[in-house]
């Protein structure tokens, strides 16, 4: 079985990032990266795959240099080989001029399945997968929390999670998965694991050689982000005085009721 | 400037993400069972590969410099939420291993220390007595040559590890005439008729880590089982203790780097006198004066790290990297608790535990004064 994985380099989720100058991106300096949650669901199913079917895992990342640490933090927790999309013409892309390059890279693993995160924890768009599905006309299943392949590796059950409940699809293999926290325990990048990832091949791939030259990056973008809005400062917390502990959970309840309708 | 790679950092995340997914959910039961599962543990931390870190690859090791074990002790030292646990697998990684794994024969090391570094058994290191402890040389366990067999005499205390090892990698003495030359180092099956748990120890601190008084009537283990040569025990285990007191260093750095940033987190939101009490230019002074001293210990150990891993004599810089990492954690641990008032005197408040905890590094592994010992002979102090 041919298994690609498509991961993301993000902001570790305890970095505190600040807005540049421009208003219009964080700035790199100082912030910890790190493999989007998401996507290490995404690797650890693309393992358990291959130990069930056999086969190869590919992992595919685009990014500047500094993403190299993140595939081979992938390669280190078992992934085989990998492609790193890494050229100045693929920055500042949108999701679909992300999804372009990425598809393109996956077309030259013709991969039975792609695993992908549900969405990436920066910018939160849940685009790039859906999107490389589509041009790469492969079946889909998002959000998904438990999947079942086929021992034959043609077909897929996949369950995924909507608002309140779920649904449990089937699908024709080639697919893409893209996967939601549930789906298993993404295992950690053991010390033999990551000694043995220096090893593994890591092949660069420009545009050109994927054919897209002028249509990847900032040039193949159709949206642009002009500005970063930072979160609204939190609110002070409020005390509630009252003369007895009845009296003050009252107060509670119709504050939480009435103000913040959560109740 | 980093010191570390980019692999070391994914090594340090992973040995973070254990200890933070894995270890620290159970720590509470584990420090109220004055235990914790040993086997289980290990066989985890074998598979992430903490046993054998800069051991040779032929029994399973990883091979790597020491900078890789300085990543291992500091990630450990900063995510464990005890300092029990990472004591009794430092013990496995760096106390009672490294002689076995320099001067053990081949088979000793395929029975002991591949398993070892596996992580499918568990190990300790029996020097202390009851009667000798910085005191090495006042010893008097022995083992009497019977044929092809030592017979064991003598009892240890203070066993990291002690009532759930495999084998106790134990220090004894075969010469009772000899000075220096009259130890050895045997590895001992816990299995082996005549070996025994006496008692259980009931301590201070560390608690999720079973500490054992060990008995040896008349303990009949192969010769095969001694490690390199008879009579070359002590050279051995000073050289040992040397691991030993470098991974204690790291650890004691970077616990209290921890201590110290919950205690920012905490007096950043208690309020005294209508501000939040790091509000007071007295507690911000205090703060930045440890900060300082903790990146100070923090730099000699690194200093420490270079040397080791240049294969350069270092005991002077060891002893003082020890000297200094465990004596400034028990003055971050106290300055800690005062800092926490009420609450800090209170079990539940992790402050309190660290404060246990950290009162050992300057007993254990080579007590404060004998690291003092070492340093002043070194420097030529004596009249």
């Amino acid at each position: 079985m041919k298994i690609a994985v498509i991961i993301k380099q993000t902001p570790d989720t305890e970095t505190v990032v600040k807005i540049n100058d421009a208003g219009n991106d964080i700035v790199g300096t100082g912030v910890k990266y790190v493999m989007s949650p998401y996507c290490e669901f995404a690797v650890e199913e693309a393992l358990r795959t291959k130990e069930k079917l056999g086969g190869e895992v590919v992992v595919v990342s685009l990014g500047p240099d500094r993403v190299l640490e993140t595939i081979r933090t992938a390669l280190a927790m078992g992934c085989d080989r990998a492609i790193h999309l890494k050229d100045p013409a693929y920055e500042g892309g949108d999701g679909q001029a992300t999804a372009k390059a990425l598809a393109a890279a996956l077309k030259t693993v013709s991969p039975d399945i792609v695993f992908a995160g549900k969405q990436a924890i920066d910018g939160d768009q849940s685009q790039v997968a859906v999107r490389v599905a589509e041009l790469a006309g492969l079946a889909q299943a998002t959000i998904v929390t438990a999947l079942e392949i086929a021992a034959d590796g043609k077909t897929a059950k996949a369950t995924r999670r909507s608002e309140g409940g779920g649904e449990v699809v089937e699908l024709k293999l080639p697919a893409l998965i893209s996967c939601e926290k549930g789906l298993n325990e993404p295992r950690y990048a053991s010390l033999p694991g990551i000694m043995k990832a220096k090893k593994k091949e890591v092949k660069e791939l420009k545009p050109a050689e994927l054919g897209l030259e002028g249509q990847v990056g900032a040039a193949g973008a159709k949206a642009k982000r002009v500005k970063l809005l930072p979160l609204a400062e939190r609110k002070a917390g409020r005390r509630i005085e009252a003369e007895t502990p009845e009296a003050a959970a009252a107060e509670l309840v119709r504050l939480l009721r009435e103000e913040a309708k959560v109740l | 400037m980093d010191y570390f790679t980019p692999e070391q950092h994914t090594f340090m995340k992973t040995v973070r993400d254990f200890f933070e997914k894995e270890v620290n959910p159970h720590v509470e039961e584990w420090e109220n069972q004055g235990i914790f599962p040993a086997h289980q543990v290990f066989k985890r931390c074998g598979e992430l590969g903490l046993f054998g870190i800069t051991y040779d690859p032929k029994y399973g090791g990883s091979g790597l410099d020491y900078w890789w074990t300085a990543a291992y002790a500091e990630a450990m030292g900063g995510s464990c939420n005890c300092s029990g646990i990472p004591m009794a697998i430092m013990v496995q990684s760096d106390m009672c291993t490294p002689a076995l794994h320099d001067f053990g024969s081949e088979e000793l090391k395929e029975q002991f220390l591949a398993p070892s570094i596996k992580g499918e058994m568990v190990g300790a290191i029996g020097v202390t007595e009851p009667a000798a402890g910085s005191d090495v040389f006042g010893i008097q366990t022995t083992a009497r040559r019977d044929g092809d067999h030592y017979v064991i005499n003598g009892r240890k205390i203070f066993i990291t590890n002690g009532t759930q090892a495999d084998y106790v990698t134990t220090l004894v003495k075969t010469d009772k005439d000899a000075a220096h030359h009259g130890f050895t180092l045997i590895v001992v099956p816990t299995k082996t008729p005549g070996f025994s748990v006496a008692r259980k120890l009931d301590k201070v601190g560390n608690l999720s880590s079973d500490t054992a008084e060990l008995v040896y009537d008349d303990v009949r283990v192969p010769v095969a089982n001694r490690i390199g040569d008879e009579g070359l025990g002590f050279i051995y285990q000073m050289r040992q203790f040397q691991k030993e007191r470098m991974v204690a260093a790291f650890g004691a750095v970077a616990g209290a780097r921890k201590a110290l940033d919950a205690t920012v987190a905490y007096l950043k939101q208690r309020e005294a006198f209508g501000k939040p009490l790091i509000a007071k230019q007295y507690i911000q002074f205090k703060l930045a004066e440890l900060s300082t001293q903790i990146e100070l210990a923090r730099q000699l150990n690194y200093h420490c790290a270079r040397m080791i891993a240049a294969g350069e004599d270092c005991v002077r810089e060891t002893s003082m990297a020890k000297l200094a990492s465990c004596r400034l954690s028990r003055e971050v641990a106290d300055r800690g608790v005062q800092f926490h008032g009420g609450y800090g005197y209170m079990n539940e408040y992790p402050i309190s535990r660290y404060r246990r905890d950290s009162r050992l590094g300057s007993i254990g592994g080579g007590a404060d004064e004998v690291m003092m010992y070492i340093i002043a002979k070194l420097e030529n102090y004596a009249a």
